[in-house]
């Protein structure tokens, strides 16, 4: 194998990911914009009102979330390829076009959804300004072309995957994105039966982010374990086919938790309950593969009587550990919370899922992502061991902080809600109000606010990291 | 060298990770045939004829709807034209929508379409919740048609000058901000008088799916007592 895994210098493909991975920054930094704006709304309703509507508001935060992350997806992708099948990526150069595509799609995506806002109830407006369903708001012709730009990724994936080396990394990755491609056509119909429209749109929704991503995240890991610490191929590997059997055993069966309430039959409870229940062993058993590779290599190395860390890449391995643990925590164990259906009757579209959902998409995927980032930098930058910079220790510190606080916040309004709204009130309107005056539930929206302050210049450190630590001194080159 | 072990052989968990990926879609896909069939959309001689659907037909809108305990499933179901006392319904008791309760299947479904377009298109899923998905600014709607603010009981009658719940509903959507109740409002969403009645449709309808319980105890301000 090509063992040019530490340096991006020379690599189209390499240099095409640092592409994504900066428009995927940027979007980031969008995202928690648009967040702060609702969550104002949320303490001040009177704030931007008839401006930039909470719908608008949260539409473009969570638009941007997923964009963001599908962005790095791509270019942590394109960044490994080389390294894995140790040729230069097979269609680079419709890749370079279809990133510029996408990005500008993109763009002209956010600015209608910015000044348009809405439509006239007619299938245009579907068309051309957006599709109103939640994270695949984006209207249809930004479908069409992001079914394009996608194809064009899972080629050039299985071109050079042919072509090259096949490891297991890449075997996997080959079989999951095109599942993941795949599966964004489940949302893109119109239907007028709203049960059948959330029935296909948990598809893509559940089995993105609860078996193609978290398959995704497992050969990422296994990939940055190699990397970063020199771990054994045959083990991670072994390791990752473990862990998809796993993933895809739950995941995809544990759709069910999302089939209990929305017109579909009753045997969805039993089956829905039974699989998601299994999905955060999974989850586990990542976290202590990360914990186990980490000390196993440290341990063989210091047998020898070296006394340094077998960590190449601190910031991305920091990133990579937050990863294994924030996957398990805010997947595995927020999700379980709510899974079962007993419990899910009454926390069912409450600030619980909000908590959940929070926690789950930082930790499971912003964490690992941006982990790939400093992995890049590092590659760009021809640095050998790469270590923590102020900014890199407080961003990440802060980023962190904030969004565990942000998940406690929510949690206690999720609890709010479930006792005086749903259990005691019955979900009517006035019960919804009665929830969201109280006391607690009030002072939740305000430290969610704070928090979200506190991630914001958490970000504002990264960003300030990414742009200023390729160049510092205290790398080893 | 060692005897190798299965269990540490690549190959092993690669066909292993196939195999149960496999059985896994297949099943999912099994499931999925049966719950299409289950929730595809009822008709109007489904209606006629007092078949129970999961989700009927767009013509439901003629009918009264109610939101009661069934004994024998142990949670509230959508109840259409008439309770048997058991909590069955008995498609007969009809309801005027707008001034008629004679929507042919043609027209009714014509509504429907407008109402989920609009539903979308005005993004009401990124403020509230829609069968309990969505967003949480603003109450969930799976249920808002039997809402008792609605209903001759609650303020919003008199509030919006209207004498029937889907005229004060439809008066609501096209301004909601002339009409608040709280200090998070509802902003004004450009909906037209046509669009509203669309949107109503799409509220009365939804109430009439079949949603397992959801949302439990509903109006009921007494509360978890008299839930089960
Ligand atoms: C920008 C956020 C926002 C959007 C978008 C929005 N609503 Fe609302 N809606 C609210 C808020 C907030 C309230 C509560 C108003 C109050 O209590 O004064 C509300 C109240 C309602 C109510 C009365 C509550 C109930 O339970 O019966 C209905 C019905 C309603 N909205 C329907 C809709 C429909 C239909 C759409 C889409 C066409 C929609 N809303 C879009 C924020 C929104
Ligand atoms: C990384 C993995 C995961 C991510 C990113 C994630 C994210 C989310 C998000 C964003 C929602 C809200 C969807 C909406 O807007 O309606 C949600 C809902 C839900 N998730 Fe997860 N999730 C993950 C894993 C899990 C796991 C492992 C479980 C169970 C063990 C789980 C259980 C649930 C349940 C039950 C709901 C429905 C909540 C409701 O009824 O309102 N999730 N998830
Ligand atoms: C500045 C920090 C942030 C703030 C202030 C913020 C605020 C918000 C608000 C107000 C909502 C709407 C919730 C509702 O409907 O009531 C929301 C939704 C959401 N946000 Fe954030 N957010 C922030 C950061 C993030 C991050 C970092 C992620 C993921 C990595 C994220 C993922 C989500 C998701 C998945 C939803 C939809 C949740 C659901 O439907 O259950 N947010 N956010
Ligand atoms: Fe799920």
């Amino acid at each position: 194998m090509a063992n040019n895994h530490l340096t991006g210098i020379g690599s189209e493909s390499k240099e095409l990911a640092t592409w994504y991975f900066t428009f995927a920054a940027i979007l980031f930094g969008a995202q928690l914009l648009f967040g702060l704006v609702a969550a104002i709304q949320y303490v001040m309703p009177g704030f931007l009102f008839e401006v930039l509507d909470f719908s608008v508001a949260r539409m473009l935060h969570i638009n941007a979330l997923v964009v963001w992350m599908v962005f790095a997806m791509f270019g942590a992708v394109y960044w490994l390829l080389p390294d894995e099948t140790g040729i230069e990526t097979v269609g680079i150069k419709i890749g370079k076009l279809l990133f510029w595509v996408f990005a500008a799609a993109i763009v002209v995506v956010v600015l209608v959804y910015l000044f348009i806002q809405v439509g006239s109830a007619d299938e245009m407006s579907i068309w051309f300004i957006h599709e109103g369903r939640e994270y695949i708001e984006a209207p249809r012709w930004a479908d069409l072309g992001i079914v394009v730009v996608a194809l064009g990724f899972v080629a050039n994936l299985f071109l050079t995957g042919m072509k090259g080396k096949q490891t297991g990394i890449v075997t996997v990755l080959m079989a999951d994105m095109i599942a993941f491609a795949g599966l964004y056509l489940c949302g893109m119909f119109f239907t007028d039966n709203i049960s059948m429209d959330q029935y296909w749109w948990w598809w893509v929704i559940h089995l993105w982010v609860e078996a193609t991503w978290e398959v995704y995240v497992g050969a990422l890991a296994a990939y940055g374990l190699i990397t970063m610490l020199g771990a054994h191929r045959k083990v991670v590997e072994m390791w990752l086919w473990i862990e998809v059997t796993m993933l895809f055993g739950s995941g995809i069966l544990g759709m069910g938790h999302h089939y209990f309430w929305i017109g579909t039959p009753e045997y969805w409870w039993e089956i829905g309950a039974l699989f998601s229940a299994l999905e955060p062993l999974p989850l586990v058993a990542m976290f202590i593969h990360v914990l186990y590779d980490w000390g196993k290599t440290q341990g063989e190395q210091d047998a020898q009587g070296l006394e340094v860390s077998v960590i190449r890449n601190k910031p991305a391995f920091t990133w990579f550990v937050l990863n294994a643990f924030g996957n398990f925590l805010g997947a595995g164990i927020w999700g379980f919370f709510h899974t079962l259906p007993q419990v899910n009757l009454y926390t069912h579209g409450t600030q619980f899922t909000s908590a959940h959902g929070h926690l789950a998409f930082f930790g499971a995927y912003a964490t690992i992502l941006i982990g790939m980032m400093y992995i890049a930098i590092q590659g760009t930058n021809g640095i050998k061991v790469m270590n923590h910079t102020r900014s890199s220790i407080w961003s990440v510190s802060l980023l962190t902080g904030g969004m565990m606080g942000m998940t406690v916040a929510l949690t206690v309004a999720g609890y709010v809600q479930v006792l005086v709204s749903r259990a005691q009130m019955g979900a009517t309107w006035a019960g919804y109000f009665d929830g969201q005056s109280g006391m607690w539930f009030a002072q939740a929206m305000d430290w969610r606010l704070l928090m979200g302050v506190v991630m914001f210049l958490g970000f504002a450190l990264l960003a300030k990291d990414f742009l200023t630590t390729g160049k510092n001194p205290v790398h080893q080159r | 060298m060692a005897k190798k072990s299965v269990w540490s052989d690549n190959r092993f968990w690669q066909r292993s990770a196939a195999w149960i990926t496999g059985f896994a879609s297949v099943l999912l896909i099994w499931l999925t045939f049966d719950t299409m069939a289950q929730i595809t959309i009822g008709t109007d001689s489904d209606l006629k004829n007092g078949v129970t659907k999961r989700v009927p037909g767009p013509t439901v809108i003629n009918y009264k709807i109610t939101y009661e305990m069934s004994s024998k499933r142990g949670h509230e179901v959508p109840i259409i034209g008439g309770n048997d006392g058991q909590g069955m319904s008995l498609f007969q008791e009809k309801e005027k929508f707008f001034g008629r309760d004679d929507w042919s299947e043609e027209e009714a479904t014509e509504l429907l379409h407008l109402g989920k377009l609009g539903s979308q298109v005005k993004n009401c899923m990124n403020c509230h919740t829609l069968l309990g998905n969505g967003a949480y600014y603003a109450p969930d709607l799976t249920k808002a048609w039997l809402d008792p603010q609605w209903g001759p009981d609650g303020s919003m009658q008199a509030m919006t000058g209207k004498n029937t719940k889907e005229e004060a509903m439809a008066e609501f959507l096209q301004n909601p901000s002339k009409y608040p109740t709280h200090s998070r409002m509802m902003p004004n969403l450009g909906i037209t008088a046509e669009e509203a009645k669309g949107l109503v449709a799409f509220l009365k309808h939804m109430s009439s799916i079949d949603t397992n319980g959801f949302p439990r105890n509903f109006g009921k301000i007494e509360g978890a007592v008299h839930g089960k």
